[in-house]
């Protein structure tokens, strides 16, 4: 992580910079000119409808597809990423929605998994001497390595998931959906997780569908609607509403016409009940 | 990772304050106290199941737990043993080979062929049967693999094919004799471990473990990890040391420790290494805890099913070649009735997992000196199998229902 520390809150510094991405299924375009932009030490949030496209984005770049079209630049160097292997090795690591772990193994194998030290004679000490130093990184709340990821709770689960990506010290964290399954307190220690991946200087992109958690930790919201872009906000300013609309595709729906009822007129709507 | 404000003294992986920390021989039995109260059995269950058979058959029969008994069961409990190793390997990645005994018959055939009838050295012949045996585990891997059928069909139909290949093999004659004077039959029945060299190898048993264990807590210590106390870890090796002096002292009153046994023995205790201490062995517990996972970390999780598969097809051959050495002579039912049943009863016995992910190789050992002791007791006791099949079977039951309540507790206990 030595290279990525050396620029902590450098917000200009384009690390990740995604330009006309196409990508097509038979007849569906799942992604059409799609541009997004990703510096270091800053928390880019996707969103958007289902069918929007995000999940196909985060395969593009994480190496499980390769765009018909458009150019992936990675620290101002056009890659070609057509294998997950080789996106990994170039710095872009992915958290998949379902994790990947195995739960019948404990914490430390899980995060060497298929990249352990000294394959002849396993070099445990070493490995849970760095499993620690990562997880004390990350601030995790696991008492222990020893226990199968079974016993583990969702949150924890997911700190094991994010701390194994940064094992081969990556530039890139993509999270797909990090927080869908978890409880309120559980999201919480996943959205410092995604904090602390800022303070150290990678670039985080994060799939969600919770509004809130997005604005909790994103320095941008990148909204994607049918496959293509439709508008990125500071994160800081924008509103709930702006971004529904963003991703609905108008101001007039359900969501901001409920939201609207309950701003403007609380009183009125308890006196109907 | 220690100027974090928190004390050196404290190791790296003991600094969660919600952690209970043992000290010494007290709190170490404490903790394995509650380990056993949580589910985590470990071999507990089996070496209960042990103590039960083996009181139980003693009281029918006063011969059962005598040295001469006793020897007579460390040498036929091998090649079914060997047999149950194969099937941890499988059992691990989550599959199944039933087909363990024809493939054993098949090799227990090749070995006295190429030997008896085509009068080719030993060594030859051993190398051919082994040889074929993982062919046959390599077919599998690639049936499953890239056809994509399931383990368990693979290999029922290996069970039937590799029945009539031995029969084939076999055709004409009922069963070959293997000389009595070849090594193999020999190793198999005559060959015991010098006394004084049978007490050597049980002191250099403790002595090694205590070495590991010392080496293994320095490491850990100057790591600033924690380790075990050196007082915990002789305890230990000085109970290890008086079992196995005590087992080598009760053989030694008539024949002695069989080298059959020792080569299991060691073959365990080589598999269990793979199975610990290497890449190989993590890929096996990973593919068989969660394939997809396993495959994204970069694993080849064809290689190492085919690997499993060879494995195990190439230990039920030793297992084949064991088995006719201790008859001296391959016949027909070399491998055929139980001993498929046997073998994977054991390897679930000893607590492996049908599910994958879970097992160790000394579970093979533990399980098939359950089987075996049920068998030999029965036969001393001059009743025929069809007591054997069901006593058998119902141990089999007891210990998976065992496991199965035991999983359950695990779970309620955060301990997976």
């Amino acid at each position: 992580m030595s290279e990525a520390t050396a620029v902590p809150g450098a917000a200009t510094d384009t690390v990740l910079s995604l330009r006309g991405i196409c990508k097509h299924f038979g007849a569906v375009a799942a992604l059409t000119e799609v541009d997004l932009d990703v510096a270091a030490g800053e928390v880019v949030a996707v969103v958007g409808d289902n069918g929007a496209g995000k999940s196909t984005l985060v395969k593009v770049l994480s190496g499980v597809y390769t765009p018909d079209a458009g150019s992936i630049v990675l620290r101002g160097e056009p890659v070609f990423l057509d294998s997950p292997a080789l996106a990994h090795a170039r710095g872009i690591a992915t958290v998949f929605q379902d994790l990947a772990l195995c739960e019948n193994l404990d914490v430390k194998a899980n995060l060497f998994l298929g990249q352990e030290l000294r394959p002849w004679m396993l070099d445990d000490v070493a490995m849970e001497k760095r499993s620690w130093q990562l997880l004390r990184e990350l601030s995790a709340k696991i008492p222990t390595l020893d226990v199968p990821v079974a016993a583990l709770s969702g949150g924890q689960r997911q700190t094991v998931a994010i701390a194994r990506s940064l094992l081969s010290d990556p530039q890139i964290v993509l999270l797909d959906e990090p927080t869908a399954a978890l409880g309120v307190a559980q999201t919480a220690e996943v959205l410092n997780l995604v904090e602390r991946l800022k303070h150290k200087g990678l670039g985080v992109v994060m799939i969600s569908h919770n509004m809130e958690d997005v604005r909790a930790v994103a320095d941008r919201v990148a909204v994607l609607r049918l496959g293509r872009n439709n508008g990125v906000f500071d994160a800081a300013s924008v509103s709930a509403e702006e971004i529904v609309a963003a991703i609905t595709g108008s101001t007039d729906n359900v969501v901001a016409r409920r939201a609207a009822r309950r701003t403007t007129s609380p009183q009125a709507e308890k006196g109907e009940l | 990772m220690t100027s974090l404000g928190t004390p050196a003294a404290t190791a790296t992986d003991l600094q969660d304050e919600r952690l209970a920390t043992p000290q010494g021989i007290t709190d170490n039995v404490r903790a394995a106290i509650r380990r056993v109260r949580d589910g985590d059995l470990g071999s507990l269950p089996v070496i209960g199941g042990i103590v039960v058979i083996w009181t139980i058959f003693q009281s029918l029969n006063a011969t059962f737990l005598s040295s001469t008994n006793l020897v007579n069961l460390s040498f036929d409990m091998v090649p079914v043993g060997v047999l149950a190793l194969g099937i941890v390997c499988v059992l691990m990645v989550g599959q199944i080979d039933l087909s363990v005994g024809s493939v054993s018959g098949v090799s227990a055939a090749i070995t006295a062929v190429v030997m008896v009838k085509h009068e080719q050295p030993m060594v030859l012949a051993v190398l051919a049967a082994v040889a074929a045996g993982c062919l046959i585990g390599w077919v599998y891997g690639q049936v499953f693999n890239r056809v994509g059928v399931p383990s368990f069909v693979v290999t029922l139909g290996g069970l039937l094919a590799f029945l009539g290949v031995q029969l084939w093999l076999l055709r004409g004659q009922n069963a070959i004799n293997l000389p009595y004077d070849s090594t193999l039959v020999r190793f198999a029945q005559l060959w015991f471990v010098p006394h004084w060299l049978a007490y050597a190898l049980a002191v250099a048993a403790a002595g090694g473990f205590l070495a590991t264990g010392w080496v293994r807590a320095r490491t850990r210590r100057r790591a600033e990890l924690s380790s075990s106390s050196l007082q915990w870890l002789v305890t230990q090796s000085l109970l290890l040391l008086a079992a196995l002096l005590f087992a080598v002292s009760y053989l030694n009153r008539t024949r002695g420790v069989a080298w059959m046994f020792v080569f299991f023995v060691a073959l365990v205790l080589v598999m269990n290494y793979v199975f610990t201490r290497t890449k190989f062995g993590r890929s096996l517990c990973a593919v068989g805890g969660n394939a997809e996972a396993s495959r994204r970390a970069g694993i080849d999780v064809r290689g190492v099913y085919t690997a499993a598969f060879v494995l195990c097809s190439g230990l039920a051959a030793t297992g084949g070649i064991l088995a006719a050495s201790r008859l001296a002579a391959a016949n027909q039912s070399t491998g055929t009735g139980d001993v498929n049943l046997n073998a994977i009863a054991a390897a679930v016995i000893g607590g492996t997992s049908l599910f994958g992910g879970r097992g160790s190789t000394f579970a093979a050992l533990l399980g098939v000196l359950v089987i075996q002791s049920i068998s030999s007791g029965l036969t001393l006791l001059n009743l025929d199998s069809s007591y054997r099949f069901v006593i058998t079977g119902a141990v089999l039951l007891i210990a998976v229902g065992l496991d199965s309540v035991a999983r359950r507790s695990r779970q309620a206990h955060g301990r997976g």
